[in-house]
């Protein structure tokens, strides 16, 4: 089954939201939606630079990826205003990424493939992967749940409590970089943001707690990779976007329902 | 008398913020058991010197030594929880560490506010939440709480209630409690020792000896008697074993925080009491 084209984009989507889910209610709940933009958009760096040193794409936007995470992780707390860096970040790692691709022989024509990406096209390879860097990221997750979520209501209530909020945060930033790495070819480095905080935002209307939060972001996300595919079979749309626009209808039907906590 | 090993001390702390300092030249010390209160005016660096002594405010001179392992039950003055994180009280009270329903629920009446486990954290009253925090704390069975002005936005018969807890809590478990407060009258009354703070240590000694301290006078503008009837009462009736002492003879050293200042007013608050 895993030869139809169909079946290997629904099970890339599928697996990529066992990590989104917990992930981009992290992301919601520590107001990090610019952070992740910016770890997304140095991931177009790291394809650029992949290409030209030819190595593989998933190392190249992985070790970028990290790279701008963990400078960003240390400029933080240091006074500067959050929103300010990421924006200088977020906007010149894809300024030079693109600055790259063009520099590149041969990228010019598939660049749009990796800012959008392009889920219709993973092999099983690609499947092995998004599956492997989702279950990492979430057996990460589950083991720091507690201290993340101790450090994510207050980073000093957490230290006084004998916890590390920087081991915390450091560990949320590596799977994040990690995540991103994984998805750019299935939904791209622009709208893996938007798969982050989108279905955490939906199942932030229903959840009473945090676990049910980010299950139902999962949850959100897999079916907003579902109706996508289809509607990009349907009417012959880019899988991508339409992935995501699915999730931003159902958000939009989200507020319409009654909140419950 | 064997005194007992310090849970906390610091040495000629001072900490800045930005360059200006706050806090200058602090000598203070807590011993399992205690209550030591701080007093002081607004931006006397009341705060700061409890983060600095929990450890969330670098010193940018001297040092701060915790027990190693220390178990510190911390209320700050102000929580803000993000409203996108959806939080009951009960899932609240298992973080960091899990605690049982039964610990959760037992904790929560303690504390003034029974049956709370199903409502969500960001719906509470800033009193429920205050009260929420301390059931909290206690759930870690700390060796020291910690309480940034505890009693804000409590009535008064709920501010007398809490400190009545706070004794029980220490007459039970024998932590020691760290307040900030501004409750004079009835903080001194529940405190063992009380640090009057601005800037630098003005006076510390027992509240009988610090409320007769010129520099608490001059701080908090009252009078010779008139408010101090109240709290003398008060005083004299919960702390009987104090009468006669012009400071807790288990802490010598810290009634007397200027000997090693001697760039403040060398006035020390027992001159006036001495027994």
């Amino acid at each position: 089954m895993l030869d139809d084209f169909l079946t290997r984009a629904a099970l890339a989507g599928t697996g990529l939201t066992l990590a989104t889910g917990p992930l981009g209610s992290f992301v919601v709940w520590r107001r990090m939606a610019y952070f992740g933009d910016a770890t997304a958009h140095a991931a177009i760096l790291g394809v650029a630079l992949s290409f030209g040193f030819g190595i593989s794409v998933y190392v190249g936007t992985l070790a970028v990826a990290l790279g701008m995470a963990l400078t960003v992780a240390q400029l933080s707390g240091r006074g500067h205003a959050m929103d300010t860096v990421l924006g200088v970040l977020a906007h010149s790692a894809l300024a030079f990424g693109l600055v790259a691709a063009s520099l590149i022989s041969g990228l010019r024509v598939d660049l749009s493939a990796w800012l959008f990406g392009d889920i219709l096209a993973v092999s099983r390879m690609d499947l092995a992967i998004v599956w492997g860097g989702a279950v990492l990221v979430l057996l990460a997750l589950a083991w720091r749940w507690q201290g993340l979520l101790a450090s994510t209501i207050n980073e000093e209530l957490a230290q006084a409590s004998g916890l590390n909020p920087r081991l915390e945060r450091l560990v949320l930033v590596l799977a994040l970089a990690l995540t991103v790495a994984v998805s750019i070819k299935i939904v791209g480095a622009l709208l893996i943001a938007a798969l982050l905080i989108v279905p955490a935002a939906t199942a932030r209307q229903f959840a009473r707690s945090p676990e049910a939060m980010a299950l139902g972001a999962t949850c959100a996300g897999a079916v907003s990779v579902v109706l996508g595919l289809w509607a990009s079979m349907r009417f012959d749309t880019p899988a991508g976007p339409s992935i995501v626009a699915m999730a931003a209808v159902m958000f939009t039907v989200s507020l319409i329902l009654p909140r419950r906590a | 008398m064997q005194l007992p090993k310090p849970l906390i001390t610091a040495e000629n702390l001072s900490v800045s913020h930005g360059g200006a300092p706050v806090l200058s030249g602090v000598d203070f010390t807590i011993a399992p058991a205690e209550i030591v209160t701080v007093v002081g005016p607004n931006g006397s660096g009341k705060s700061t010197l409890i983060r600095a002594l929990i450890g969330l405010e670098p010193a940018a001179t001297g040092q701060v030594t915790r027990q190693p392992g220390l178990v510190i039950g911390y209320v700050p003055q102000k929580l803000h929880i993000d409203a996108s994180l959806p939080m009951t009280v009960r899932r609240f009270l298992s973080l960091p560490k899990r605690v049982g329903n039964a610990d959760a629920a037992a904790a929560l009446a303690r504390t003034g506010v029974p049956g709370l486990e199903g409502r969500q954290i960001t719906r509470l009253s800033g009193g429920q939440f205050q009260r929420v925090l301390l059931a909290r704390a206690l759930l870690a069975h700390p060796q020291i709480l910690i309480l940034d002005e505890p009693t804000q936005g409590l009535d008064q018969p709920g501010t007398a209630a809490f400190y009545k807890l706070i004794d029980e809590v220490r007459a039970e478990t024998g932590a020691a409690v760290l307040m900030v407060s501004h409750d004079l009258h009835v903080v001194m009354s529940a405190s063992d020792r009380v640090i009057c703070l601005n800037g630098h240590v003005c006076c510390a000694g027992t509240p009988r000896v610090v409320s007769n301290a010129p520099e608490y006078r001059a701080l908090f503008g009252l009078g010779t008697g008139g408010a101090f009837a109240l709290y003398q009462h008060v005083h004299d009736h919960d702390h009987d074993h104090d009468e006669g002492h012009g400071h807790d003879p288990a802490h010598p050293h810290h009634a007397h925080p200027h000997a090693e200042h001697p760039s403040h007013p060398p006035h020390d608050c027992e001159h006036d009491h001495a027994g």
